[in-house]
């Protein structure tokens, strides 16, 4: 039932349990206690929105930055990970295969105020070797939803 | 100036569906739970490749049974989906949707006077297409109580010496009943009992909801042989568009109904086969992903009507519901257009669907959530209204 109930919120988190519940054919109290476990478990984190920034008149800048950094001993690369996500200005952090070692996803309200957290705070953590600043232009696709076009049903109103 | 009118297609009416298309599409804001085809766009990997091939410039026709290719695919996958297999080169041929493939089917296998049992409700080809190949509909009233399947009874009760073909219409549009391997066994034994020829319309093979997969009565011991299994990409992989089916059978028959396609049709689109390649070999997950969404639905649906006092009995297959209005006192006809014209909700009489349909609307559940939550409370707005009167 978890993987259903997952399949379900990660493209709607507002739907009610009692609906939720019919879907599933499942109880409504079942899928409640699920849904409380799982939240407990840390399988749940969160129930965020979607938002398309680009359509209101909050001005949004989102940049992604490539990170090198030198491990540290016996912490490899968790203490200095946890030295970055504790800003808030950093949405995501990943630690990277490849080329660098950390992806840092950061929003800020201009461009200058998010070169100047890469220039003030994060360059010049102590085992940061390098970074790579890229900024985001346009988003046409975020969390597996397509920002760009409305979807119209295009179908006739009866077929047999 | 002469009748320039042939009087068999004269007497053919049309579609019941139409007149309700022709208002509701005058009408502002209706919700429609009317479709027969599936809300999801076709998954990407397949338009992809439809898109190659014509970047490739694959722009010719093809052969008339097909691309070797698909003939290939679908060989393979009715062998791993439904246990049965045909020769890729004899038994295969690639159509113009399934609905060509009943076509000639039927004008491959009768003779004038030959009788086709047609079991109601269900699609609203098989009896004129019976008519347009000199046959004869016979058709077999299904009924709530047997959950829409066709019994070994009521199978029995219509056969003459003249019957040669029985249409198989499961999993049903409209009634959304499904025949599961006890019920075809039944059926099989008559069938060879008097010698009877089986054209199953399994286009809605993959969307089955019961406990075990769906079977096809070809894959029956001694069926193979009087069975033409037709089948499509339509609605197990959201292709209605690009308007591919197959049919797969005796290489007798299907050399007929072949030099029948090569003089009308000549062959199925080039740039829909390529894609339906691809269809074939890697859509299991879209598929599965597809059914279990419609799955919710069905049991969004079904609840519903628990809630609003509608009578429905559990359909398994296809995206259909099939509520009953019978205490309501009207006809199916009324039902929905009153239903249309107060509530702006077009839904489909069962009527549409032959005589039996009376007393049931075919609701749809191709659509998302939140369309199917509105719709949903204007019908029950609808029906409260109804029972205040009573």
């Amino acid at each position: 039932m978890r993987e259903k109930i997952l399949a379900v919120i990660e493209k709607n988190s507002r739907i009610d349990v009692h609906d939720l519940a019919i879907l599933l054919g499942e109880s409504e109290v079942a899928v409640a206690n699920e849904i409380a476990e799982m939240e407990k478990e840390h399988i749940i984190c969160g129930y965020h929105t979607l938002i398309n920034w680009d359509n209101t008149s909050e001005e949004k800048v989102n940049a992604m930055i490539e990170v090198k950094a030198t491990p540290q001993r016996g912490m490899g690369f968790d203490k200095l990970a946890e030295r970055i996500y504790q800003y808030p200005e950093v949405n995501s952090l990943y630690l990277m295969a490849g080329a660098f070692d950390f992806m840092v996803i950061i929003e800020g309200k201009t461009m200058r105020q998010v070169a100047q957290f890469v220039s003030d705070k994060l360059a010049p953590l102590d085992t940061i070797q390098s970074t790579a600043t890229h900024f985001v232009l346009k988003k046409y696709k975020d969390h597996g939803t397509v920002l760009v076009d409305e979807i119209q049903d295009e179908r006739m109103l009866i077929t047999p | 100036m002469r009748n320039p009118l042939s009087d068999r297609i004269v007497t053919i009416p049309p579609s019941g569906i139409r007149k309700f298309f022709d208002i509701a599409s005058e009408m502002k804001d209706v919700i429609s739970l009317g479709v027969g085809e599936p809300d999801f766009d076709t998954p990407w990997h397949i338009r992809e490749e439809g898109i190659y091939s014509l970047e490739k410039g694959r722009t010719f026709y093809t052969a008339n049974a097909g691309l070797k290719e698909l003939r290939t695919e679908i060989r393979n996958y009715t062998r791993r989906k439904y246990d049965v297999t045909y020769d890729a080169d004899t038994e295969v041929m690639v159509t113009v949707g399934g609905s060509e493939a009943i076509d000639i089917a039927l004008r491959a296998m009768l003779n004038p006077g030959d009788e086709v049992l047609i079991p109601q409700p269900s699609y609203v080809s098989y009896v004129p297409c019976t008519i347009l190949a000199d046959g004869v509909p016979v058709t077999i009233e299904l009924e709530a109580k047997d959950q829409f399947r066709l019994t070994a009874e009521k199978l029995r009760e219509k056969i003459t010496p003249k019957t040669k073909v029985l249409i198989l219409p499961f999993p049903n549009n409209p009634t959304g009943a499904i025949m599961e391997r006890e019920d075809l066994e039944e059926i099989a034994a008559i069938v060879e009992e008097y010698d009877l020829f089986v054209l199953s319309d399994e286009i809605y093979a993959e969307l089955t909801y019961a406990q075990n997969p769906h079977v096809t009565i070809a894959s029956l011991p001694g069926m193979r042989e009087r069975t033409i299994l037709i089948n499509g990409f339509s609605k197990a992989f959201a292709m209605t568009g690009w308007r591919l089916g197959y049919a797969c059978g005796p290489a007798v028959i299907i050399r007929q109904m072949l030099k029948i396609h090569q003089f009308a049709i000549m062959c199925a689109p080039t740039t829909s086969q390529y894609a339906a390649i691809d269809a074939l070999r890697n859509s299991d997950e879209d598929v599965r992903h597809m059914r279990e969404s419609y799955d919710q639905r069905r049991r969004y649906l079904l609840h519903a009507y628990e809630e609003m006092g509608m009578d429905c009995f559990e359909p398994l297959g296809a995206f259909y519901t099939f509520p009953s209005i019978k205490r309501f006192g009207m006809t199916s006809d009324e039902f929905a257009m009153q239903l249309l014209y107060e509530e702006k909700v077009a839904v489909v009489p069962g009527t549409a669907f032959g005589d039996s349909g009376e007393g049931y609307l075919r609701i749809s559940y191709a659509y998302s959530l939140k369309s199917l939550k509105e719709a949903l409370g204007r019908i029950q707005r609808f029906v409260e209204r109804l029972d205040a009167k009573k």
